[in-house]
């Protein structure tokens, strides 16, 4: 017997005395949703994504959608995804590929973290009159300065500092590789970040000549399939970052679909035409932490030591300890990538269900080095699921040095999150290498839109700061005394080394 | 033609890479390096034309990210020598470790003896003139060729019955060829890796590699240029294709 179809994920509608037969919403929707019988606009509800792209784009905000119009029997355990799961492997027998982060509905533990404001005792600051010191410095701090007092009066310092990435704001864009999304995704990216005195990832995927203008902001990264890593690629980025780890996918590697291998895909990463991308889970010259080291010193070797170095690795239960071993190997920044963390294309079960939220990671990853004593030699970037303003100052008061944010700069650019990314079909252009639709992203105009998000969640950030009466970030970091939990467990609590509310 | 020679002995990696650019850079087109025991990443990011001489034992990570010179070791080489080499020539008098020509681009490399574990990982090739070449004399450990995307791998085999004797011989290969000198058996073979017959076209794409080889080593490569060996290629370019439904 056939198992027939499962019922749809989301029903649209039109409000046929609103519509003016413009036609646009057929032309806007890539996944073929509309098309025209006649004078009449045909629905066809299975194939929408939930993308928003006609609905944005109705001049009558005449098209409606619904999630899940039709109801299962309910049942706590057995949820319309854990039935349709099912439904789908027991048809194809194959792993599920999903998009975008986690989306269990885990506690999050921003949200019962509260920041403190000061009252009374010590005057709150306020940023409009005060300087705000939100500047930031990624890479090995000495645990000591040695000067030199000259007779004449001029001090020398004899103490060689190593290479430092110089941050305006603690908010760097996380690496998000050409291929995964489109040229002009990544060019509005650039742009934004130059605008902003920022940095951004490249991800794995080369570094197209239309992004060279930008180099001076941009983290180069060598990750296991070393795609588009040449000399050349090294020396133009002002950081290099090796990635070990993905918070959406922790443990394995990935791989570029080949029909997302176009002309310049290929070109940009070094790789035949048409052919899968595939990174595989470990890089197979790190076998151990001292391999780690090497690979970590090659790249330094091969750019004289003028560049800081980046580790990224996912929030997994030993986080901490990996941290610190990490911290050993003359790299200059560690990052942690929470099981929150955005992906084009993940197996599901691993996106839902491997890795550890970041609020804990970093925590316990900024613990650990300061009980060894070597947090000046490196920095912590945490990333994975920061949201707002809010998360950055809970993330950088439990340990952070800055973050890196990925979904929130696409959602500046478009994207709804409808997690099909994988799919190449993105009609807002982003995770697309369809030129029709890649034409559809305007960087003057998207890098605007993402810079604006960074000089926004900037200037809350300075808010935040000065109502708590801290005038410089370096204050803010891993203050936890400013952080008081609400309705967490006593051992998230004591993780987090942050106490309750009332505390 | 300027000569440049080095005394290595008891000196660490980064003054000694830097007085190899320092070389490099005021025109010197040989380098004799002696005395080298260890001492990793030689010739790493090196762009050029130069013939660096190593006598002794390079250390890990020999001509890594290097981009045109080329590197003749007298002696052997620890592990990944070529590591993500994009050109020029790299040839070992002796044996090499794990993890030769890991993601090697471009260029050649030639190993006289032996390689440890998972040489030519994950070579890919780009164009005609990014095709990377990893010829070994002797034999080779397990996961030869594994993840391969491009490029070309010969086992020579050279005073060996069966130069590969190790499993995993090509899992996950999506591009590239393996050529070992003799029968190999099938379940040596990779997921996704196949047999292709070796033929006369085949031989005609190798000869010169051999004949490359020869020369360096200083050998008779009349006794290689047969058809006695196997030829092992990708069963698609699309490995994972198959492996995935959507959501």
């Amino acid at each position: 017997m056939s198992l027939g179809s499962v019922p749809l994920k989301y029903k649209v509608t039109i409000d046929r005395e609103q519509c003016m037969h413009c036609m646009r919403c057929i032309n806007n929707c890539s996944y073929g949703v509309f098309h025209r019988e006649d004078d009449r606009i045909i629905i066809d509800s299975r194939k929408c994504t939930a993308c928003h792209h006609c609905i944005s784009m109705c001049p009558r905000d005449a098209i409606s959608l619904q999630e899940r119009p039709v109801d299962y029997r309910s049942h706590p355990l057995w949820t319309a995804e854990a039935r349709e799961d099912i439904i789908n492997q027991a048809r194809t027998g194959k792993i599920i590929l999903a998009g975008m982060g986690n989306a269990k509905p885990y506690p999050v533990i921003f949200d019962r973290l509260v920041l403190d404001a000061c009252q009374v005792t010590n005057p709150s600051i306020d940023p409009l009159r005060e300087p705000m010191e939100l500047r930031t410095y990624i890479g090995k701090k000495p645990p000591r300065l040695e000067i030199d007092k000259k007779d004449n009066g001029d001090i020398e310092m004899l103490t060689k500092l190593t290479p430092n990435l110089k941050l305006e704001t603690p908010i760097m864009i996380g690496h998000m590789s050409y291929g995964a999304i489109s040229l002009n995704a990544q060019l509005s990216l650039a742009k934004a970040v130059e605008k902003t005195g920022t940095f951004m990832g490249t991800g794995e995927g080369g570094l197209h000549e239309a992004i060279y203008p930008y180099q001076k902001n941009m983290i180069v990264q060598v990750a296991s399939g070393r795609f588009g890593v040449d000399i050349n690629y090294l020396e133009r980025g002002a950081a290099i970052e090796i990635k070990i780890g993905q918070g959406a996918k922790p443990g394995i590697g990935g791989h570029l679909p080949g029909e997302k291998v176009c002309q310049d895909v290929s070109c940009t990463r070094m790789i035949p035409l048409g052919s899968d991308a595939i990174s595989p889970a470990p890089h197979h010259d790190i076998y151990s932490i001292e391999d780690l080291a090497q690979l970590v010193r090659s790249l330094k070797e091969a750019t004289e030591w003028k560049k800081p170095v980046f580790v990224k690795i996912a929030a997994v239960h030993n986080a901490a300890a990996i941290a610190a071993g990490i911290a050993r190997s003359s790299a200059d920044a560690v990052v942690i990538d929470g099981f929150r963390g955005g992906s084009g294309a993940t197996p599901k079960v691993f996106r839902d269900n491997v890795g550890i939220p970041i609020e804990a990671a970093v925590a316990s990853v900024d613990q650990k080095l300061k009980d060894q004593g070597i947090r000046n030699k490196i920095s912590v970037i945490a990333s994975g699921g920061i949201r707002n303003s809010a998360d950055i100052a809970k993330s950088i008061a439990l340990g952070a040095d800055a973050v890196y944010i990925g979904t929130g700069a696409l959602i500046a650019m478009g994207c709804r999150v409808c997690g099909q990314c994988y799919r190449g079909m993105c009609p807002w252009g982003i995770a697309t290498q369809r030129q029709e639709l890649v034409d559809r992203l305007d960087p003057e105009i998207e890098s605007e839109h993402v810079a604006n998000l960074i000089r926004s969640w900037t200037l809350e950030l300075s808010e935040l700061m000065g109502a708590a009466g801290i005038n410089s970030i370096e204050s803010l970091r891993s203050n936890r005394s400013r952080l008081r939990g609400y309705m967490l467990d006593e051992g998230t609590l004591d993780v987090l080394q942050v106490k309750p509310v009332g505390a | 033609m300027k000569k440049v020679e080095i005394d290595a002995k008891g000196m660490h990696y980064t003054p000694l890479n830097k007085m190899i650019r320092e070389a490099v850079k005021n025109g010197a087109k040989e380098i004799i390096l002696d005395n080298v025991i260890g001492q990793r990443f030689i010739a790493d990011g090196l762009k050029g034309d130069v013939t660096i001489r190593i006598n002794g034992v390079a250390g890990g990570d020999l001509g890594m990210f290097m981009n045109g010179p080329t590197c003749i070791v007298n002696g052997n080489c620890d592990h990944a020598p070529g590591n993500t080499m994009d050109g020029g020539t790299i040839v070992i008098h002796g044996s090499a470790g794990d993890a030769v020509a890991h993601s090697m681009r471009g260029g050649k490399l030639f190993v006289e003896k032996n390689i440890g574990y998972r040489g030519g990982i994950h070579m890919k090739q780009y164009e005609e003139d990014r095709r990377p070449a990893l010829v070994v004399g002797g034999a080779s450990h397990a996961f030869l060729g594994e993840y391969m995307a491009g490029g070309l791998i010969i086992v020579l085999g050279i005073g060996q019955e069966n130069p590969v004797m190790d499993r995993g011989i090509g899992s996950g290969i999506h591009g590239g060829m393996i050529v070992i000198r003799g029968e190999v058996k099938d379940e040596l073979l990779g997921v996704g890796a196949r047999k292709m017959e070796f033929g006369e076209k085949e031989l005609e794409m190798i000869t010169p590699y051999v004949e490359e080889f020869c020369k360096h080593f200083d050998t008779e490569p009349s006794g290689l240029l047969d058809t006695n060996y196997t030829c092992i290629v990708p069963a698609s370019t699309r490995p994972f294709a198959g492996k995935y439904t959507w959501e």
